[in-house]
């Protein structure tokens, strides 16, 4: 029973495919998966931005959305009919074709990135060899979408939200490979379904998750901190900046496209949160071995909101960073401290199966940080501002 | 140390989340269709015309002086005067308003009217649910509209409109005092001068300082 409730999206799948000619079956099922994936989590992101706003409302001391339905939570669809029965403006210099295909471009690049996603046993669409290669590939072509779209309005504060969006998504893209590498050099593989399988086994009734390794742990951090900084959200939501940048690269959009890009760009997040739970939190796994009848399906996507929930509360805590600070923490702190990390990693690998790699690699890790912490504070002269020209 | 700042700021915010949910003082929003705060005392959205007793027409304290219409500084205040004369609250002839209006969409709610009255005949109120489809006639407030009991002034500005009320008082005794020692002294002039039966001078109001 169980494992039946284990594997009820693909018995499901199976069922209804059997219904067909034998020729076309496997065509039906890659389609079914497809069509499962862009029905599941569009619907998610629709759970998530009002759970968002009551969120940050709560944490404001504010009630949030609660007009629409019972407390609110029709609020996405009210959002969405007025998305779609907005005008859509294109502006009379802007290049149509480009400006039409940004959107698309960010939509579809975000969903192929769910497919070497595992979001249960055997619950992949296709289970690639270079599974986390393809994610970053296709991670990576968002920032092309964001450039489109900058460029093709022909605004200025289109385009420095672009630039701004492309500088810090490519600085961090190089935090978030190098953390991901980390992971493949201890499980040796590329396969994320196999990169969970790895975590999947229990000492006592405690997983072998990555993050509770001082070097998984050191890694996850850093990964969190790239992967917020990579999806644009606060405190590192420079292009969008709605305070002071006209809402950055989607000035120019309204309408659905506006809508487009607001989900591609809770998508990502969805998407990258999945990655994350691969890599460091066991992905499907159960966090305890006692719990392993509840089925991995759950646990995957209850880790992904539970990341979600972390963004959430991060965005209504942090106030957002300077373009130089957001700079300088990239290249002067997150990544010395992830090749840092990658070699701790090394260490780790060739140090045997003893206590002493514990002890070791946590204090290289816990006093790399102090001291780094400890040269960035000196440097750093905090106090009253002093403003040099602007008195 | 690093970092120490973020837990604190995420212990804060993580504090309000769970709290708004246990305590009702955290939680501070009126939800305002269904609920509302009274408004408080000083509270003044646009002006409105006061009248004596149960008619607004026959108890309209405004005398259409046109004071209000002259100093409006958005101009927004539009008077006809009467060609009749109706009593006021001391009984002495005055004329009326035959149209007073105040559009409400030019006016700015800055209470020099209020200020200028000599008669306490304009005032503030608090009514502020005055949307409407017609922006303009829907706006423009006539006389009737804007014509509200000293009963309802006393229930949104209880302060002041105990203090109107007891200037008007005094200035009321002090016209009736007036209007008695005339009368007395005519009455006096009259039986001295002809010995003849005392006659009942009329309660009407002396003639020095009409309208």
């Amino acid at each position: 029973m169980a494992a039946n409730l284990d594997q009820l999206f693909i018995l499901l799948r199976e069922w209804l495919v059997a219904f067909l000619p034998s020729a076309l079956r496997p065509v039906a099922g890659v389609l079914l998966s497809v069509i499962a994936i862009v029905c599941v989590f569009p619907g998610l992101f629709a759970l998530t931005t009002v759970f968002e706003r009551k969120g940050l409302g709560r944490i404001q001391n504010r009630l949030g959305p609660n007009r629409v339905g019972p407390f609110g939570f029709f609020q996405p669809i009210a959002d969405g009919i007025k998305s779609l029965t907005k005008e859509d403006i294109v502006p009379f210099s802007a290049n149509a074709v480009v400006h039409l295909l940004a959107p698309l471009v960010l939509v579809v690049t975000v969903f192929m990135g769910f497919a070497v996603l595992p979001m249960g046993r055997n619950m992949v669409l296709v289970d690639m060899d270079a599974g986390l290669l393809f994610f970053f590939a296709m991670g990576a072509a968002t920032e092309l979408s964001v450039f489109m779209a900058g460029w093709s309005s022909r605004n200025k504060y289109s385009l420095l939200g672009a630039m701004r969006a492309v500088a810090q998504m490519i600085s961090y893209e190089v935090v978030l490979l190098l953390s991901a590498v980390s992971v493949v050099m201890i499980s040796g593989t590329l396969s994320l379904p196999k990169i969970v399988e790895a975590q999947n086994q229990y000492t006592g009734v405690l997983p072998h998750w990555y993050i509770f390794t001082p070097w998984g742990l050191a890694g996850f951090i850093m990964y969190a901190i790239a992967a917020t900084a990579e999806t644009n959200r606060s405190p590192f939501d420079l292009p969008e900046g709605e305070s002071e940048l006209v809402a950055g690269y989607h000035t120019e959009y309204s309408g659905f496209k506006f809508a487009l890009f607001f989900l591609g760009e809770y998508l990502a997040m969805f998407s990258i949160s999945g990655l994350g739970t691969t890599l460091f939190l066991g992905g499907w796994s159960a966090p305890f071995s006692f719990l392993t009848f509840i089925p991995s399906w759950f646990w995957f996507f209850g880790k992904v909101m539970l990341s979600i929930f972390v963004f959430i509360w991060m965005r209504g805590t942090l106030p957002r960073l300077r373009q130089d600070q957001l700079m300088n923490f990239a290249w002067k702190f997150v990544l010395p401290f992830t090749l840092l990390d990658l070699m701790v990693t090394a260490l780790w690998r060739f140090m045997g199966n003893g206590w002493l790699r514990w002890v070791v690699c946590t204090v290289i890790l816990a006093g790399a940080y102090v001291l780094m912490a400890r040269l960035e504070l000196r440097r750093r002269h905090i106090g009253p501002r002093s403003y040099r020209y602007a008195e | 140390m690093l970092g120490e700042g973020i837990l604190k700021g995420m212990a804060e915010t993580a504090r309000n989340f769970a709290g708004s949910f246990v305590s009702k003082e955290r939680l501070t929003t009126v939800e305002y269709p269904e609920q509302r705060i009274p408004t408080v005392e000083a509270a003044r959205v646009f002006p409105f015309l006061v009248y004596d007793g149960a008619d607004w027409e026959a108890g309209m304290r405004c005398v259409a002086c046109q004071i209000c219409e002259k100093e409006c500084p958005p101009k927004c205040i539009y008077i006809d005067k009467s060609k009749d004369k109706k009593p006021d609250y001391v009984g002495k002839p005055q004329f009326y308003p035959a149209r007073f209006d105040i559009d409400i969409s030019v006016c700015m709610s800055c209470q020099i009217c209020v200020e200028v009255c000599p008669f306490e005949a304009i005032k503030m109120d608090t009514q502020f649910e005055l949307a409407t489809e017609d922006r303009f006639g829907g706006l423009l407030l006539d006389r009737h509209e804007l014509a509200k009991s000293n009963e309802y002034y006393h229930s949104i500005h209880p302060t002041e409109a105990n203090e109107v009320d007891t200037r008007l008082a005094e200035e009321k005794a002090k016209a009736d005092a007036k209007a008695k020692a005339a009368a007395d002294a005519a009455a006096a002039k009259a039986a001295a001068a002809t010995a003849a039966p005392p006659v009942v001078p009329p309660a009407a109001p002396p003639k020095e300082g009409g309208a």
